[in-house]
């Protein structure tokens, strides 16, 4: 199944469907036209559907307290209340929430970055025994579900003394930075011709001099999405700051919107709305920033098959 | 140092001191990885087969009771509603999810103008947060000022579903959120679309294949390996559904979103029944197994690569 890839990267181009000949039956045109007037109206509504609650998000998130609750809704609040943004700010701790999240997100990223383009690198360029049968069980550890590992690996934490700190957070990222990104950076290095090895070498390179002088250059693109998928896990991730983390001066933006979700220390919903809609915005941003990448990198996931 | 390929050794022979130092500089490049397999994975890989054995509540040492865990699996019925629970989940999300992302990749891929807008706006949703999302869509399933139920009432139901809170529709609510990310497979499958060659449609067409036949013998044996593998990984990844059900439904109404990961959690972090939640992990990672396997096997039969016709695999 993995072997089905030559091509790490699959250009997303227009679609290149049979081009239909010139001069072909007139029925067949009418027949394009028909189904033109479906096909808009039905991409429409879909993209509609998706981006409703989105837009009632955003809504939401300006208007004033007990103005979600009306009545039928309004979809432009009145009046707009831009202040709800700062608020957040000011009711919870949201400062540092967000540096918990930055702080975590950084180190993760910096060890899977490191440790992974070292990794990949020895699968890629490095002959050594055995190479190819331990490269496939790299990718068998990716069909290993978190669950089977989860609790000796929060004891091993907690005989550490690491529990509630930022550790169990970052510190595994170093030890290869994930099956998956070496996979995707192995592919990607493999593609990056010798004869630069070969040139750097006769230069009088060594192994690993090559690796940071040649190759992690060549793979910025590859680093790049693994950066830019790191980020938006790191930032999202749930469910490990749930375990890990106890006291709420620790807490990441995930834990802490979930905190003031409800409850005596409950937000009003306008500014809970205010405070996700913030949350998502990092993401947002990356996403048209880099889109190019970030095409590339789900496309990358999801064809290696 | 690639071109000693050149001659084949039929037997094994002694390293040159030249190979020696290339295995040694590989070995030392995937040691990280080799060390966290260590400390995070086979370590506790093996550790956790022991905790389900035992009986272990943290604060004291872990104490062997056999299979005593997994007998009291088979009657908890706990157990047996997440089961219940996540299979539904996974049996009507999965499919939902791929046919959807599919069918709106299919449209996406007929030469649309401003293709570059829909599928931004197709994928937007998959860029809030899991907790904003869950977050936001408790709000559009509040019974009386959520926004479906309000637009269901314009529609005429005079009593929409109390979704979050109604037994019966809590896990449809779920499954209905869970479909708002379908433009993250959509995106897999319209770049899956765009790569099969033209020359595959045309002589299809030159066979005198209308669209229907064109779509049975040339997109679907050509999609099939990305269909598999994003069934594969949605299979995996639904049995393991842990945010949603934590944070909107708590499990409930009346244990109707006890998801099994969440019944896990739980166990371990909660109730700090150490030992036995190793147990449902083990089984868990036991169903995703025979899941994933059952999956593989009937994939010779639809699957198709284009490297086998050659000869390549």
């Amino acid at each position: 199944m993995v072997e089905a890839v030559k091509e790490p990267f699959v250009s997303v181009s227009r679609a290149s469907r049979p081009a239909s000949k010139v001069g072909l039956l007139q029925r067949r045109s009418i027949r394009h036209l028909l189904g033109r007037l479906v096909l808009y109206p039905v991409l429409i509504a879909g993209g509609i559907v998706l981006l409703i609650p989105l837009a009632w998000l955003l809504s939401s998130s300006l208007k004033e307290r007990g103005a979600i609750l009306v009545i039928p809704p309004q979809w432009i609040p009145n009046p707009v209340r831009w202040q709800n943004y700062p608020d957040v700010w000011r009711a919870i701790p949201f400062a540092l929430f967000v540096r918990n999240t930055l702080t975590i997100t950084f180190f993760s990223m910096l060890g899977t970055l490191l440790s992974a383009s070292l990794v990949a690198y020895g699968f890629a360029r490095i002959r050594f025994p055995y190479r190819d049968t331990i490269f496939l069980l790299v990718l068998a550890t990716m069909m290993i579900p978190g669950q089977v590992t989860l609790i000796p690996t929060y004891i091993l934490f907690r005989v550490l003394g690491w529990l509630d700190t930022f550790y169990p957070l970052t510190v595994p990222a170093f030890f290869g930075g994930g099956a998956f990104n070496i996979f995707l950076l192995r592919q990607f290095y493999m593609t990056i011709p010798i004869e630069l090895d070969d040139a750097a070498r006769i230069d009088g390179c060594g192994t690993f001099q090559i690796l940071y002088k040649i190759i992690i250059p060549q793979a910025r693109p590859a680093l790049g999405i693994i950066a830019i998928f790191g980020f938006l896990g790191h930032w999202n991730d749930f469910f490990g700051p749930l375990i890990y983390l106890n006291s709420k001066d620790k807490y990441t933006l995930a834990l802490g919107l979930n905190l003031f979700r409800h409850g005596d220390m409950g937000l009003d919903a306008n500014l809970l709305m205010a405070g996700s809609m913030m949350s998502a915005l990092p993401c947002i941003a990356l996403y048209f920033a880099a889109q190019r990448y970030f095409i590339q990198g789900i496309v990358f996931t999801g064809l290696k098959g | 140092m690639q071109e000693a390929d050149s001659k084949p050794q039929p037997v094994r022979r002694r390293m040159s001191p030249s190979e020696k130092r290339e295995a040694l500089e590989g070995f030392l490049a995937i040691s990280p990885w080799v060390l966290g397999v260590i400390i995070f994975l086979i370590g506790p890989i093996v550790a956790s087969l022991f905790l389900s054995f035992t009986e272990y509540e943290v604060v004291k040492p872990p104490v062997f009771i056999g299979l005593a865990n997994y007998t009291r699996l088979v009657k908890d019925r706990l157990f047996w509603q997440a089961l219940k629970v996540t299979a539904t989940y996974v049996f009507t999300s999965v499919p939902l999810s791929i046919s959807l992302a599919f069918a709106v990749a299919l449209l996406m891929n007929q030469k649309v103008a401003f293709l570059g807008l829909f599928r931004t706006v197709y994928y937007m949703p998959n860029l809030v947060p899991s907790v904003a999302s869950a977050i936001l869509w408790s709000w559009i399933f509040n019974p009386e000022f959520g926004l479906l139920n309000m637009f269901l009432r314009r529609l005429g139901v005079a009593n929409p579903p109390m979704w979050l809170i109604s037994t019966k529709w809590a896990m449809p609510a779920i499954i209905i959120m869970s479909l708002w990310g379908v433009g993250g497979p959509m995106l897999i499958y319209l770049a899956g679309l765009q790569g099969i060659p033209t020359e595959l449609y045309e002589a299809a067409e030159i066979d005198g294949a209308g669209s229907v036949a064109r779509f049975r013998h040339v997109t679907l044996p050509q999609m099939s390996p990305v269909l598999f593998f994003n069934l594969v990984m949605g299979i995996i990844g639904s049995w393991q559904v842990f945010t949603a059900g934590y944070i909107m439904t708590g499990g409930g109404p009346r244990y109707a979103t006890w998801f099994y990961v969440l019944y896990l959690y739980n166990s371990a972090f909660r109730y700090f029944r150490m030992g036995y939640a190793s147990a449902l992990a083990w089984v868990l990672a036991l169903i995703i197994l025979f899941f994933t396997a059952l999956v593989f096997r009937s994939s010779t039969a639809w699957v198709y690569y284009a490297g086998e016709l050659k000869g390549r695999r």
